[in-house]
């Protein structure tokens, strides 16, 4: 109907980020071939040397070797494969494992598997504190090795937290784990092509990825998994990438994922620098257009920039619902978030703000705004300028909800 | 105009959707999560508001090619409407809790939150119709009437949201006759909800064991069962489990002594005792209702309302039907607004001038009417028999249960 579309901004790339064009020829060249990689004849063997050539690609990217990586479905799988994999090798080892060490503010990839091995498997699930930044406390992290060290299956602390995007402190977790040689895994699914990953420098064990936060294709990534690193498969069958997950290999995806890859990395120095540029003139716009706005998680104008992902900002809005500023700034062509939002879409109070102190009460007005490749000044233009009437707007209607004013004024005049 | 079409996920509120979006106007759909742990699938016709139902109701609003949010109003729904129905059924009085949703979660939560955020209305899938009259005075008056389709007629549970909110109302399928109608317009539009089941019972009853989800939530709270004497005849776990003109499942041996079957004819929270006696007990011809909601100044004022007065007296007598259950027939009566604490024409009086009715339970709804128009709402507080004077009535007073039968509204 509209014949001059109204502007929009994404301002959702921690969800999803569109795909490079580099990744999209890639892609699209490599669907057009058939060939399972595991195939023995020609046609077998090209499609195994392109998913040969892009672990290679991928590898380097990341300070990996070639023979570390796991291709998976996706970021949510490779989480299960690590935290059920590493549960079972390493209670089997040794049953007096059985406790797993993971941050309060992982994602539900790594959260929900970790509590289901509780129900289904034994396994004990110790939570690690974070402050108020979403930054772990290293230091609880070192008592409970202290009192508990041989009773540890295995760590998991994400790279970097994908509502209020806080990068962890991933090496003293590593330091802090080495010599009781107990393996640490870390969810890299925001930080990969956003901040610098190198794999073997971080002496990780074992690292999650997903294409399609960097620009590749959703429903491929993969787990960096030390070779040595003793990992039982999630997935049983043809007994694909050493035995661990089985499936055929999915050719197109993986070199669109590598092609992918492999420009975020080249470009992430320039890439990072702009995104941060914007990232503060956002944040710094919202605060003066916005009173009632709190910026969650690190504070980059407070010292505190290197602790959070270039491209993230994320804010509470006094006495606001997020269903609310969220319907209202999609239908002015702005797309932020709640947060994570469950199947049925239903915003639940984070349990990543709980986590550093926010109250119920001012979690449900969260809302993240996150750039990528694709952002520019226009958009947090539109943002700054629709932001101060929405923010007006869902206060009314918080005020509406929570039955105080109109709502109870009406009540009575009706009854006459 | 822009409307919120609030949408299930039945084929009611998607075709509803669909008319509002036909008339021109800038629509977009809405789903209310009522329950934060939401079944994946509904069974059958039980309960509504599972992740399957969320599910139908986007693609309804993707086949209308509307916007559709899920907003969480669940906190609100267990606050009023479950906390509501528990609260009343341990008072001994009988709720009706599709009522109490269209009062404080459809027509309150929603609708304010909706005008809020900058719609003009509301459209609903209620099967009711909005007829607007030009007043004497020049002012527009809006009057809620029954549907044509009677099966489906629910004018008797939106009856409680008062005429401000009826201004922001919009109930598309007011003027359907049948439901057939309704399915084979979704089935042209290519809804695919057009052949799903509708739904009844409590939503929040989803295994629609409403005595089990009331043990559950208030506990065994054994007591006795006696007659209008006060002789203990059997034992109870739970007054709540009764409802006034119940005859099945009383278990009380011995019978009575005219070999009569007997009713429950009070549910007493206080004592914890259900009184049982003879059908004729059950019979009410008087009604007292608070908590009123009119929607008919006109009437109001022709029966000598002064609402400019210091001190209001109400209303005279003026004849009109009354309805006390969802499905139930109107009587005739006489009715009379009176002042109480909430407003000049708070209370209800009403006094039945033709049939009688048997068993009313304090807490249902009490609805007026004037042929298919809704004149007012009020919720049951004590009733009584004009031919048995020296009954005895407690309050909260005798009373059944039909609401219990609540149509999903």
């Amino acid at each position: 109907m509209c014949v001059t579309p109204n502007p929009t901004a994404y301002l959702d790339h921690a969800a999803t980020t569109p795909m490079s064009s580099a990744a999209i020829e890639a892609y699209t060249d490599q669907l057009a071939v058939a060939g399972n990689p595991s195939s023995l004849h020609s046609a077998g063997r090209a499609a195994r040397r392109v998913v040969e050539e892009s672990r290679e690609q991928i590898a380097a990217a990341l300070g990996a070797r070639p023979s570390e990586v796991v291709f998976t479905g996706g970021g949510t799988e490779a989480d299960n494969l690590a935290i059920k994999g590493l549960f079972w090798a390493r209670r089997v080892a040794n049953p007096e494992r059985r406790r797993i060490l993971i941050s309060a503010v992982e994602h539900h990839a790594v959260l929900d598997p970790a509590f289901w091995m509780a129900e289904h498997a034994g396994a004990e699930i110790v939570l690690l504190a974070v402050d108020s930044r979403g930054v772990l406390d290293v230091e609880a992290l070192r008592a409970e090795l202290a009192a508990h060290g041989p009773e540890v299956a295995f760590i998991s602390v994400m790279w970097a937290n994908n509502e209020l995007g806080t990068i962890q402190p991933i090496a003293d977790v590593v330091a802090a784990a080495r010599p009781y040689g107990i393996p640490v895994h870390s969810d890299a699914v925001q930080a990969a092509g956003q901040i610098p990953l190198d794999f073997a420098a971080s002496g990780l064990d074992a690292l999650t990825l997903t294409a399609h936060k960097l620009g590749g294709p959703v429903g491929v990534g993969a787990l960096l998994a030390r070779r040595d690193l003793d990992l039982t498969p999630v997935l049983h069958g043809g007994g694909q990438e050493r035995g661990v997950r089985s499936g055929t290999l999915d050719a197109a995806g993986i070199r669109a994922f590598a092609a992918a890859l492999t420009e975020a990395v080249r470009l992430l120095p320039a890439t990072s620098d702009r995104l941060v540029a914007l990232r503060d003139r956002l944040i710094q716009g919202v605060r003066d257009r916005v009173p009632t706005a709190t910026l969650r998680g690190p504070d980059p104008m407070a010292g505190d920039a290197a602790l959070r992902l270039p491209g993230n900002a994320h804010f509470t809005f006094a006495g606001c619902e997020g269903d609310s500023l969220l319907y209202l700034l999609d239908s002015a062509g702005v797309q932020s978030s709640t947060g994570s939002a469950c199947q049925a879409g239903v915003p639940q109070p984070s349990h990543v703000l709980l986590a550093t102190g926010v109250g119920e009460e001012d979690a449900r007005g969260a809302l993240r705004f996150s750039l990528g490749h694709t952002s520019t000044d226009a958009d947090v233009d539109l943002l700054l300028d629709v932001l101060p009437g929405v923010v007006d707007r869902a206060t009314a209607a918080g005020l509406a909800s929570a039955g105080i004013g109109m709502s109870r004024n009406r009540g009575t005049q009706e009854v006459r | 105009m822009r409307v919120l079409a609030a949408m299930s996920g039945g084929v009611d509120s998607a075709v509803a959707a669909a008319r509002v979006v036909e008339a021109g106007h800038e629509v977009v759909g809405v789903h209310m999560a009522l329950s934060r742990n939401r079944n994946q699938f509904r069974t059958g016709s039980r309960g509504c508001c599972s992740i399957e139902d969320a599910g139908d109701a986007r693609r309804a609003a993707d086949i209308l090619g509307i916007p559709y949010y899920v907003w969480d109003l669940s906190e609100k729904f267990q606050d009023t409407v479950v906390a509501d129905f528990l609260s009343e059924y341990a008072a001994g009085r009988t709720p009706n809790p599709c009522v109490r949703c269209n009062e404080h979660i459809k027509f309150e939560a929603l609708l304010d939150k909706a005008t809020a955020l900058g719609f003009d209305a509301v459209a609903t899938g209620h099967y009711a119709q909005v007829i607007t009259r030009t007043a004497p005075d020049g002012t527009e008056v809006r009057e809620l009437h029954r549907s044509p389709n009677t099966a489906k007629d629910q004018s008797y549970v939106l009856a409680v949201m008062g005429p401000e909110r009826l201004a922001r109302a919009m109930f598309p399928l007011g003027a359907y006759e049948t439901k057939d109608e309704v399915r084979a317009e979704a089935a042209a539009r290519g809804l695919s909800v057009s052949n799903k089941p509708d739904s009844y019972d409590i939503c929040f009853v989803a295994d629609g064991d409403t005595q089990g989800f009331l043990r559950d939530h208030l506990g065994s709270q054994p007591g006795d069962i006696v007659d209008a004497d006060g002789t203990i005849l059997g034992a109870h776990d739970g007054a709540y489990s009764y409802t006034v003109g119940q005859r099945k499942g009383l278990s009380i041996g011995r019978p009575a002594p005219d070999g009569k079957p007997r009713y429950v004819l009070d549910v007493q929270p206080v004592s914890n005792r259900v009184v049982v006696g003879p059908a004729e007990m059950l019979t009410v011809d008087r009604l007292t209702g608070d908590q009123s909601v009119w929607l008919a100044d006109d009437v109001l004022a022709a029966a000598g309302l002064d609402l400019a007065a210091p001190h209001s007296d109400g209303t005279a007598w003026f004849d009109a039907e009354i309805q006390v259950r969802a499905h139930g027939e109107p009587v005739p009566a006489r009715v009379r607004a009176v002042p109480d604490a909430s407003g000049p024409a708070g209370r209800m009086e009403v006094e039945l001038t033709g049939e009688t009715l048997r068993g009313v339970a304090a807490g249902q709804s009490l609805v007026v009417y004037l042929g298919t128009r809704v004149l007012g709402q009020s919720t049951v507080v004590s009733t009584a028999w004009s031919g048995a004077p020296d009954r005895a009535t407690t309050t909260p007073a005798a009373a059944t249960s039909a609401a219990t039968a609540a149509q999903h509204a």
